[in-house]
């Protein structure tokens, strides 16, 4: 059952070859037979799930439900969800107990959907490798000596393993389609706006966006068909009409327009990783679509200005976490500001505390023009860039990141580094344009993703398209050893 | 305090928190009633919960927006929401929702009139839309601080004036003025006691003539107008005493003390936090189209100076009795309301409403909104006066039985037998009684003593118990005392 793609659980489902309780089940026992050596759920919950799988069943008997209806899933531990620990993989949030459902919990559960249990993440999201975890860091089930990616790499390292059909993400630089390339998996960040943040907890409020981690680019389309939507909660969701993404997933690819960006194939890109992408542009193209260079100049600037805007909203919109209303608070303070300092230093972790600093610094008095104000600025340039590009190409194709898998500890003492990871990511999320991570082959037995970016709103194409190279591939069907 | 004085010019800026008067709060659906118990009136939002987000509530926006337009403000077409941040127990974000370069309402002016007549204006340079943080309650905890978040995320505009200001006594004009305002326009009950209306004094001093301002000092929270005066005053005095001391003053925050009438010192400029303002990625910049604007204004209501105008105009009234009548809008309505039920002349309306409503309300320490006569009630006592039913003497004794609580002007006319007297042999007759009865007096006023003519009124109201009609008594009087032929 869980090499089952979405669509084919959903017909056995109403066909009632199975149950959702005994779909529900087979997950819980895989997480229980797997998780110990994978580490990618934080919390399971597994009365919660049954209790939902029945209600399912009931609806099922009933002759409705859609095609969500009794599916499980795992949701990223960022999202607030009532009633269970929403740890957001920090020590600060680990006796947090959300006392109510993010949009996109109630939008998942009214679908029908299980949740499983809370996926593990790098803390507060801040990481690549998801080593940033105070619960621990999440192993790739490709090679239990690598990382998943992160920070979405419990979610990821989950559904690679088939411990979950598919699971939600949240992607601020990367943090959805890095892991997906590193996992072998298919993983969409919409457009800014288009999945409602409410009860997400925020890291970069104006580049957080969630998303789907899944095995197939169909998979992917049905899931977030569920989460999009505008929500008068966030003021910055759209309030646009959702596409039918599984409607538009058979469109042939004749006469797509894909740009091939100079700066995502310069110097860096592991030549392994290159030639994979190469072939999955070699297969786009016999598959009818068009392929033309195009320059986004600014990309290169992509990955400082990220390293200002994101740790000035971090440092603010972790300023919550105070100690005093709820999450860690110091023991024994002798002062106010003594219960600040040491509830926050130790609540955070070490790369946490490291972004607050940051993000401190470049907002202070004097130094705010210099640096926000100025990233803000190139952060303009790079979606002028994009919206360039867009004028003469439906996509742009590059790959998702520079290398295969990592080893664990490998990047850990060397934030730049680790920051490097996000390279071909970042500009996405600065220009609040929809990319979609997708499997385009192997590089020393370790998955390769090729990434495609659309306009706004064009999640559709980009699921339509990935969707087509899936058709015609099979990169994607290949599972891990041991968790076939 | 023997310093000149008359040496120095004071140069004060004043800014003032006015609660706006929103059902629910500035980013979250809450309600904002006052004195609620602890932390019942605030929601996910308010607490600051991890992943919530800000709403911007409509109505505060409307409120402020027509709070430029009636000091004759710009509002900006697209305005932005600023993090402010500093850690307190009470501010749940570690930021306070604010807005900072880019505010709605800017270069706002409002013309102020002094207590000897003369006139001055006072600008507006900015207001801007923010929320209230919540309050620490140090009393009730022994050695521990509670915390009240209802008040967290109230909608708040605050207003900064320019530095235009010379004295405490133009301040509190200018301050009543800005708070007749705000609660003309229906944006804030005006309640100083409960903060929702709140002033903070930048006040410096300089020699007269210097072009440059002095270093100024910034006194927070003053909740009355008198306190204003007061605070002000004594930071005017003091730093003029440390200057010619051959001090200098410090760049400081300054807590009044109410209970000395002194301003101390609260934190230095050093101590201050660098906010690290930068726009609130959760809010979209707010974009207020000119029709969105212009719909506004039309909805405006008529403010204090047109209508001190027009009841000049239209009832005839004199600017005193027309700016006493239009101080506050409920007592302009409640005097409307009265003319109109009344059916009298405005300015017998007038009279009553200032004299003798405004007297019993003042003695039953009410106002307006608690007068126990309502308008409907005075305008019948004055239209019974005006069809000579009673005297205006014999009025006021009703009218104190209507503030007792006795029932109507006809009930209580009915039930004392009041009604005046206007047949006229009724009249004679007491006159002759009272002629009769004081022989000596009709001599003397028949000998030339005219005077006299005022003692026998006063004997033929009394002896009507006030009840005949002044007007007939005075004729009849006249004619029956006059010399023969």
């Amino acid at each position: 059952m869980h090499n089952l793609s979405i669509k084919e659980l959903s017909e056995g489902l109403k066909a009632k070859r199975f149950s959702s309780r005994e779909l529900t089940q087979h997950h819980l026992d895989r997480i229980a037979r797997h998780d110990w050596a994978l580490n990618s759920f934080i919390t399971v919950t597994p009365e919660r799930a049954m209790a939902q799988a029945a209600a399912a069943d009931a609806q099922l008997a009933a002759g409705a439900g859609g095609p969500l209806t009794g599916i499980p899933l795992a949701q990223k531990d960022i999202f607030c969800t009532r009633g269970v620990k929403t740890s957001c993989g920090s020590k600060m949030l680990d006796r947090f107990v959300a006392p109510y459902d993010a949009t996109i919990v109630e939008k998942l559960d009214a679908a029908g959907m299980v949740m499983l249990g809370k996926a593990n993440m790098d803390e507060f999201a801040m990481g690549s490798s998801n080593e940033t975890s105070w619960h621990g860091a999440v192993r790739n089930p490709w090679n239990p000596g690598r990382v998943p990616g992160g920070s979405s790499g419990g979610s990821a390292a989950a559904v690679a393993a088939g411990l979950a059909p598919a699971a939600t993400a949240t992607d601020t630089g990367g943090s959805i389609r890095q892991p997906a390339a590193l996992t072998n998996l298919t993983g969409i960040k919409p457009t800014y706006g288009r999945v409602s943040r409410y009860g997400m907890i925020a890291f970069a409020s104006s580049l957080d966006q969630a998303g789907v981690l899944a095995r197939s680019a169909q998979d992917a389309a049905y899931v977030l068909q569920a989460m999009a939507g505008f929500d008068p909660r966030d003021s910055t969701s759209v309030d646009c009409p959702v596409d039918d993404y599984p409607a538009a997933l058979d469109k042939p690819l004749r006469g797509l327009r894909i740009g091939l960006p100079d700066e995502f194939f310069a110097e860096g890109l592991e030549p392994g990783v290159r030639s994979c992408v190469e072939g999955a542009i070699k297969k786009l193209w016999e598959l009818g679509a068009e392929f033309e260079n195009v320059s986004l100049p600014n990309m290169p600037l992509s990955v400082p200005t990220y390293y200002v805007v994101a740790p000035a909203e971090a440092s603010s919109n972790l300023a919550r976490f105070d100690g005093v209303r709820y999450g860690h608070r110091a023991d024994n303070a002798a002062s106010l500001e003594e219960l600040y300092k040491r509830s926050r230093g130790e609540g955070f972790g070490a790369e946490v505390q490291r972004r607050i600093m940051i993000g401190t610094y470049v907002l202070s008095h004097g130094y705010y023009d210099a640096y926000y104000l100025k990233a803000q600025k190139v952060r303009r340039l790079i979606y002028d860039d994009f919206k360039r590009a867009f004028a003469s190409v439906d996509l742009v194709l590059g790959p998702t990141a520079q290398n295969v898998a990592f080893r664990l500890g490998d990047k850990g003492d060397d934030p730049v580094a680790m920051y490097l990871n996000d390279i071909y990511t970042i500009a996405a999320n600065l220009a609040g344009i929809p990319a979609l991570s997708m499997p385009c082959g192997f590089h020393d037995g370790l998955p390769v993703g090729v990434q495609l970016m659309g306009n706004f709103f064009d999640e559709a194409r980009m699921l339509n398209v990935a969707h087509q190279y899936q058709q015609a591939t099979d990169w994607h069907k290949r599972r891990p050893p041991g968790f076939e | 305090m023997s310093v000149n004085t008359m040496e120095w010019e004071a140069v004060i800026g004043l800014e003032v928190h006015c609660q706006l008067l929103t059902r629910s709060k500035i980013f979250s659906g809450a309600p904002t009633a006052y004195g609620a118990a602890p932390n019942t009136q605030a929601c996910a939002v308010d607490l600051g919960l991890p992943g919530v987000l800000p709403v911007l509530n409509g109505e505060a926006l409307r409120m402020a927006v027509s709070f430029g337009l009636a000091v004759g403000a710009q509002i900006a077409p697209r305005c932005v929401f600023a993090r402010k941040h500093y850690f307190y127990p009470d501010l749940p974000k570690g930021y306070q929702i604010s807005q900072y370069e880019l505010p709605i309402v800017a270069k706002g002016r409002l013309d102020i009139v002094l207590d000897d007549g003369s006139a001055k204006t006072v600008g507006i340079t900015r207001a801007h839309m923010e929320e209230d943080a919540g309050k620490s309650l140090h009393e009730s905890f022994h050695g521990q601080t509670g915390i009240d978040l209802n008040r967290a995320g109230t909608p708040l505009i605050e207003i900064v004036s320019e530095p235009d200001i010379r004295s405490a006594a133009e301040a509190v004009a200018y301050l009543k003025k800005l708070h007749q305002l705000v609660v003309y326009l229906g944006i804030c009950d005006g309640n100083m006691q409960e903060g929702s209306f709140r002033c903070d004094a930048n006040v410096s001093v300089r020699r007269k003539g210097e072009a440059r301002f002095g270093t100024r000092t910034e006194t927070k929270n003053v909740n009355s107008f008198r306190y204003v005066e007061k605070a002000i005053d004594y930071e005017i005095q003091r730093q003029i005493e440390v200057i010619e001391a051959g001090g200098r003053i410090v760049q400081e925050t300054r807590l009044f003390n109410p209970d000395t009438g002194q301003t101390r010192a609260m934190r230095s400029k050093e101590d201050a936090n660098d906010y690290r303002y930068f726009p609130d990625p959760d809010l979209l910049p707010i974009v207020c189209s000119a029709e969105y604007i212009e719909e506004i204004r039309k909805a405006l209501p008529e403010l204090p100076e047109a209508k001190k105008a027009r009841f000049e105009a239209a009832f005839g009234l004199s600017a005193y009795d027309a700016g006493v009548l239009t101080g506050e809008r409920p007592l302009a309505d409640y005097f409307e309301a009265v003319v109109k039920a009344s059916g009298a002349e405005a300015k017998l309306c007038a009279n009553w409403v200032i004299t003798d409503l405004l007297g019993a309300l003042n003695k039953l320490g009410k106002d307006i909104g608690g007068s126990p006569v309502s308008a409907q009630a005075l305008g019948g006592l004055l239209g019974r006066i005006a069809d000579k039913t009673i005297s205006g003497k014999i009025a006021k004794e009703v009218f104190e039985a209507m503030v007792a609580g006795e029932g109507d002007a006809d009930a209580i006319i009915k039930a004392k037998g009041l009604v005046q007297i206007t047949d006229e042999p009724a009249i004679v007759a007491v006159i002759d009684q009272v002629m009769q009865a004081n022989p000596e007096q009709l001599k003397g006023y028949r000998s030339g003593k005219d005077k006299l003519f005022g003692f026998f009124v006063g004997q033929v109201m009394k002896a009507s118990q006030g009840k005949a009609n002044p007007d007939a008594v005075n004729r009849l009087l006249k004619e029956k005392l006059a010399p023969p032929g």
